[in-house]
């Protein structure tokens, strides 16, 4: 089991506070839309993660655990 | 192409084949398993997958909402599914008007092989017939025949590119707006009312129909080991007229279209398509084994020649479009990429493009695909890759102020958008 970063993109707005918080794993588009490396997450970034999913105004970024 | 058409009938049928007894007469009652699961092995023996354009395995999709249905001790329920969005198919509703007790049939004995006390027909209003009418007086009389086993309701899909998506159409029948919602849970977990759902294509559930009653070497005795079985297909030759017909799976292309030059133009899948070049079709056959090569799919059977005398590029513009019209605008790639794409391309067909409004096209197409609840962004950016390059050339032509189209009026066909009625959200 690895954890990866998942964005539900009818929920995401575009705040971008988690490209803020997570610049190693999320990018934002042109328009501030997040882009996020769909590779599974390092552990040393964990802790980023957590205050990037718990900072999203519209709770639409999740850490989700999936098979590798 | 021994014992085609199987789903529709022949011309001289075709006067009586939505009554219920021509259509008894013909395929005899309704083969009901009286044992659980028996059916699911026939239809993966049969080796059937969706005929609604995504090709998945149907006996897998039976079988997950058995076991879900099973794991959570809730009863299923079943959904066909002949919204038929693509504005360039019309194999669905042409099905359900020529035949309609064969989706019925199928309807009833998939709701049986997973246990479901629930089935909705989802279909789409047609110019040409009152659909509804005809359905609604079908279902009765097959209620007054004992034939069906648990009751079916009717729902009209609304006019909306994306009435048919999964998500799409639950939401409508929940009572929400026809667009679509962010999975997961798989809906063959939780669906409709939260109860496991199993959604099939109108025409899948004819076949299956057929599988029940003659069995899965039946089925194979047409189409390939890999994708056995018929499919209905729309083609549009010329004359831009749709011509239904059902052919067996891996059908030489050339035997679809005969008019095919190497420099013509070929729209594969409809408009969540590939376009593809005359001399590449050529050599391909109507399955995805073979499509994959070109990175196009077999999807609904939608086949389309451009003529000659059209300009590709301000066909692809004027669908983009629509495309973008057509957008739910929930997610903010699609919402932001598909109308710049959009005008974009119009640019092009207009020949006032410069090189950055291609890049523009090829990054803002980057940016929407994989990233939005239901996989419209995907389709439209494959649609237009496919279409810059096929009709490579005639960019180039166009930005030297030249197009080799002499006709100008439309040929792909494009309703009217919804969006445009009440209000374009930006």
């Amino acid at each position: 089991m690895v954890e990866k970063l998942l964005v539900n993109p009818i929920d995401c707005a575009g705040h971008g506070a988690c490209a803020e918080l997570l610049p190693e794993a999320i990018a934002l588009d042109e328009w501030g839309y997040p882009i996020v490396d769909p590779r599974p997450l390092p552990p040393s970034l964990k802790r980023d993660a957590r205050a990037a999913v718990s900072a999203c105004p519209t709770l639409a970024l999740r850490l989700v655990k999936s098979d590798p | 192409m021994t014992g085609l058409p199987r789903l529709l009938p022949p011309p001289e049928e075709k006067k009586h084949s939505q009554h219920l007894n021509a259509h008894v007469g013909k395929h005899g009652r309704l083969p009901y398993r009286d044992r659980a699961g028996t059916l699911i092995r026939d239809i993966e023996s049969a080796g059937l997958t969706g005929r609604g354009g995504a090709a998945f395995s149907v006996h897998k999709k039976l079988q997950a909402v058995r076991d879900s249905a099973a794991r959570r001790h809730r009863v299923p329920k079943v959904i066909a599914n002949g919204a038929e969005s693509e504005p360039a198919s019309d194999k669905d509703a042409t099905l359900l008007w020529l035949s309609p007790h064969l989706v019925l049939d199928g309807l009833q004995l998939a709701a049986e092989a997973v246990g479901a006390d629930t089935a909705v027909l989802y279909f789409h209003a047609d110019r040409a017939h009152d659909v509804g009418a005809m359905l609604s007086h079908a279902i009765r009389e097959r209620q007054a025949s004992s034939l069906d086993r648990i009751p079916v309701q009717l729902a009209q899909a609304p006019a909306s590119f994306l009435s048919g998506q999964e998500t799409a159409l639950l939401n409508h029948l929940a009572g929400g707006p026809a667009i679509p919602t962010f999975t997961p849970p798989r809906i063959t977990e939780r669906g409709l009312g939260g109860a496991p759902t199993l959604v099939q294509n109108v025409e899948t559930l004819a076949h299956l129909a057929l599988i029940a009653r003659r069995g899965p070497r039946w089925f194979r005795g047409v189409g390939t080991t890999e994708e056995p079985g018929s499919m209905l297909t729309t083609v549009r030759g010329y004359d831009g007229q749709p011509r239904i017909s059902e052919v067996p799976l891996g059908v030489p292309l050339p035997t679809l279209l005969p008019e095919l030059p190497d420099n013509s133009a070929v729209l594969i899948g409809g408009y969540h398509g590939t376009w593809l070049t005359g001399s590449q079709a050529r050599e391909l056959t109507l399955a995805n084994s073979s499509l994959s090569a070109a990175q196009a799919r077999v999807g609904a059977g939608v086949v389309i020649t451009l003529p000659p005398d059209r300009c590709g590029l301000a066909e692809v513009a004027r669908v983009v479009r629509y495309l973008a019209l057509e957008s739910a605008g929930q997610c903010g790639p699609c919402l932001n990429a598909l109308p710049r794409i959009a005008a974009a391309l119009a640019e092009v067909a207009a020949g006032r493009a410069r090189q950055r409004t291609l890049d523009d096209i090829e990054r803002w197409s980057g940016l929407a695909a994989g990233r939005g609840a239901c996989r419209h962004p995907d389709g439209t950016a494959r649609f237009v890759g496919s279409a810059l390059r096929t009709f490579a050339a005639e960019v180039g032509r166009h930005r030297n102020g030249r197009c080799a189209a002499a006709a100008t009026e439309p040929f792909l066909p494009v309703p009217r958008s919804a969006a445009l009625a009440s209000s374009w959200r930006s």
